[in-house]
């Protein structure tokens, strides 16, 4: 079992404190979802884990079973085993979706040792069914010109090929119809078991109910305020956010996303 | 001090060479012609390049013999590699300023296809190369380069589709420069006739560590009503060479003429490449890429003129700059008066890859008619920061990551490229240049 732990973590941007003390321990075999509304510092979170250039750790800890994360090069987490499903992936022109994920693939092997051409593609193939995507989708350039919803997919395929111990999924569920949701969570699912964590980000109990969170933190004006079960996300579907607020006696205070 | 423009030949050593090389009496006199405007031509003014101190005049000699070459098996490996295994025809290789290895299949010989050294044109086919050498394409007193063309030709090759006659495998030309003394005054003509369609496709490649002479490139290719020329370069000339390269497109009616070019000389360069949509409906796209290292400065004018109604320039140029190299960048769109419903579009992207690089990007849009359509994008700067985060995100290093960006960044010529070997030869140039 692995930890990714988080310990008093604020993130500045720009000289703006964003998160306030974020504390969260997720295990390998876990599913955890974090909610809130837009503005709360969700997307922050995942940025810092990753290590987003523009996103300044001012103060707090990240470690992955005890190792310093936040002294890591964003290619070393990546290698540690974290793994950023991003919101909005960059286009990369001129860079075939298939070079890319092949090199990100040798990047984790030795020189010598990379990955052979053929059960890489048959591998990829595999998971492009999975994700029910275009075969022409391998030879596209990166991102380039895909919809909303292929990005996503694309994200997952990232997801599935590189097999991290840990993924954050930030917004995976944004823009995407009921059918590309479903097909994007059969993915997840299938990531789902003995030695891979997720951290889902959304605003939506939607996603939830393809897959089945273990855990579900609110985040509010720059922490983890409340902790529960699948049936907090439930509840905040039908209910909202304020009752949360209320309970706690926080200020609903909602800052501009970055 | 000033560079000497005192002129390395005489009147009588241009006419000398013209005979020797058993050119038409014609050439001989065009030669001279050209000759006697030399001195009073002044030099080309590239924008915001001062060229006033290199040296495009002085070289150690005119013409270099070198051997010919009786199969494409003969030639030294990293030439042979730009050929498909199984070719052997539509080549054209010029050995320094030797003719070395010609090759048309009968096929196409037998439809009036021509391929041949330019010399040999000047006798087999007067009429035609007279009619497109030098007239409507580039002109010889646009400048003391263009005059010094003319008057010093010492090789290139002339390509000739008949009306209707489809080429489908490209046709190939590689200058193969081996000696430090040579210098290349070349002239390119490539002429597609009405409803024809040809791919050619030419590299300047060199074993010379440093040369010593110059280079002076002239290509003109014309495309006839309807017609589909597709022209495509790599040049990879090194350290050394002061280089001129005009290359210049003519369109009919409804035709097209394309360009990829792999701009990736190591030596001083200006380069211009500029097409005349004449004809009502034709179009260029013009893709361009550029590595810029060391030292070496550089100016780039790519130039689309409209005169004909309803046409289309598109305009595409990738530049990386690293070191202390200099390039410029000028992109022109024009629409003439009379050029109705035409569109003009550029788009200019530079990577600066060191503190001490310089590019400059310089898009200009000269508008003479109303109901057109025009624009142009241009961006200077790094490698993205959110682009190269990405792609570590997923474990791949800075480098390596880098690599990949400025690759992709350079792709779009080498995709356009129809020669497999060319394509190989163009990927691993710029992974040279990069490293």
């Amino acid at each position: 079992m692995a930890t990714l732990e988080i310990k008093g973590l604020h993130v500045e941007i720009e000289g703006k404190e964003i998160l306030k003390g974020v504390d969260l321990t997720i295990n390998t075999d876990e599913i955890h979802a974090i909610m809130g509304p837009n503005g709360t510092g969700k997307s922050t979170l995942a940025q810092a884990i990753m290590g987003h250039p523009r996103y300044e750790v001012t103060a707090g800890t990240i470690t992955l079973d005890g190792e310093d994360v936040l002294e890591m090069e964003v290619d070393e987490r990546a290698k540690a085993g974290l793994f950023l499903a991003m919101q909005y992936p960059s286009e990369v022109a001129g860079v075939t979706n298939a070079d890319f994920l092949r090199s990100a693939i040798n990047a984790r092997r030795e020189e010598g040792d990379e990955v052979p051409l053929m059960s890489f593609i048959r591998e990829l193939d595999a998971k492009m069914e999975t994700l029910e995507m275009h075969e022409d989708m391998a030879t596209r350039y990166l991102n380039e010109g895909f919809s909303g919803g292929e990005k996503k997919r694309n994200e997952i395929l990232q997801l599935m090929m590189l097999q991290p111990k840990f993924a954050v999924l930030d917004e995976i569920d944004s823009g995407l119809d009921i059918d590309a949701l479903r097909i994007v969570s059969k993915g997840i699912n299938e990531m789902r078991g003995e030695g891979f964590g997720c951290l889902i980000i959304t605003h939506y109990q939607r996603l939830l109910e393809y897959i089945t969170p273990d855990y579900v933190h609110v985040m509010a004006a720059g922490k983890v305020v409340k902790t529960g079960g699948p049936e907090l996300a439930q509840k905040l579907e039908e209910e909202g956010y304020d009752w949360v607020y209320e309970e706690l006696g926080i200020e609903e205070t909602k800052e501009q996303e970055v | 001090m000033t560079v000497e423009t005192k002129l390395a030949l005489t009147e009588q050593d241009v006419r000398s060479f013209s005979e020797k090389m058993n050119e038409a009496t014609w050439m001989t006199d065009f030669r001279a012609d050209a000759f006697a405007k030399l001195e009073q031509l002044p030099m080309p003014k590239p924008d915001k390049t001062r060229i006033d101190r290199w040296n495009f005049t002085q070289f150690p000699t005119h013409v270099v013999e070198s051997d010919v070459y009786a199969n494409l098996t003969d030639l030294p490996e990293e030439a042979r590699a730009l050929f498909s295994e199984d070719k052997e025809h539509n080549v054209y290789v010029q050995h320094n300023n030797t003719p070395a290895y010609t090759s048309l299949t009968e096929d196409l010989k037998a439809k009036g296809v021509i391929l041949t050294d330019i010399f040999t044109a000047t006798r087999e086919h007067e009429e035609l190369l007279k009619k497109y050498y030098m007239t409507d394409g580039v002109k010889v007193d646009e400048h003391k380069l263009t005059a010094l063309n003319a008057a010093y030709m010492n090789g290139g090759v002339f390509v000739y589709v008949p009306k209707n006659v489809i080429v489908e495998e490209p046709i190939q030309a590689l200058f193969y420069h081996d000696n430090e003394d040579a210098s290349l005054f070349n002239h390119v003509i490539v002429v597609a006739e009405a409803n024809s369609s040809v791919t050619y496709i030419e590299n300047y490649m060199s074993t010379v560590e440093v040369a010593k002479g110059q280079v002076n490139i002239v290509a003109e290719a014309f495309a006839g009503d309807n017609a589909q020329l597709t022209f495509g370069a790599v040049d990879v000339l090194p350290e050394g060479f002061t280089t001129f390269v005009s290359r210049r497109g003519i369109t009919a009616r409804d035709s097209r003429v394309d360009w990829a070019l792999g701009l990736m000389n190591d030596g001083d360069t200006i380069a211009e490449n500029i097409t005349h949509l004449i004809g009502d409906g034709s179009e260029s796209h013009l893709k361009t890429v550029v590595v810029g290292r060391g030292k070496q400065r550089q100016n780039f004018t790519t130039e689309i003129i409209s005169f004909g109604k309803n046409t289309n320039g598109m305009i595409l140029k990738h530049g990386v700059v690293k070191d202390e190299s200099t390039a410029i960048f000028n992109g022109i769109g024009k629409i003439e008066q009379g050029g109705v419903g035409s569109n003009a579009e550029q788009e200019s992207r530079l990577l600066i890859l060191s503190d001490r690089a310089r590019a400059d990007a310089n898009p200009i849009l000269l508008i003479e008619e109303d109901e057109v359509t025009a624009g142009h994008a241009a961006t200077v700067g790094r490698v993205d920061p959110l682009e190269l985060f990405y792609l570590m995100s997923r474990g791949i290093e800075k480098e390596e990551a880098e690599r990949l960006i400025i690759r992709g960044f350079l792709e779009p010529v080498v995709a356009e490229l129809k020669a497999e070997g060319v394509k190989n030869l163009l990927a691993e140039v710029i992974e040279r240049k990069l490293r």
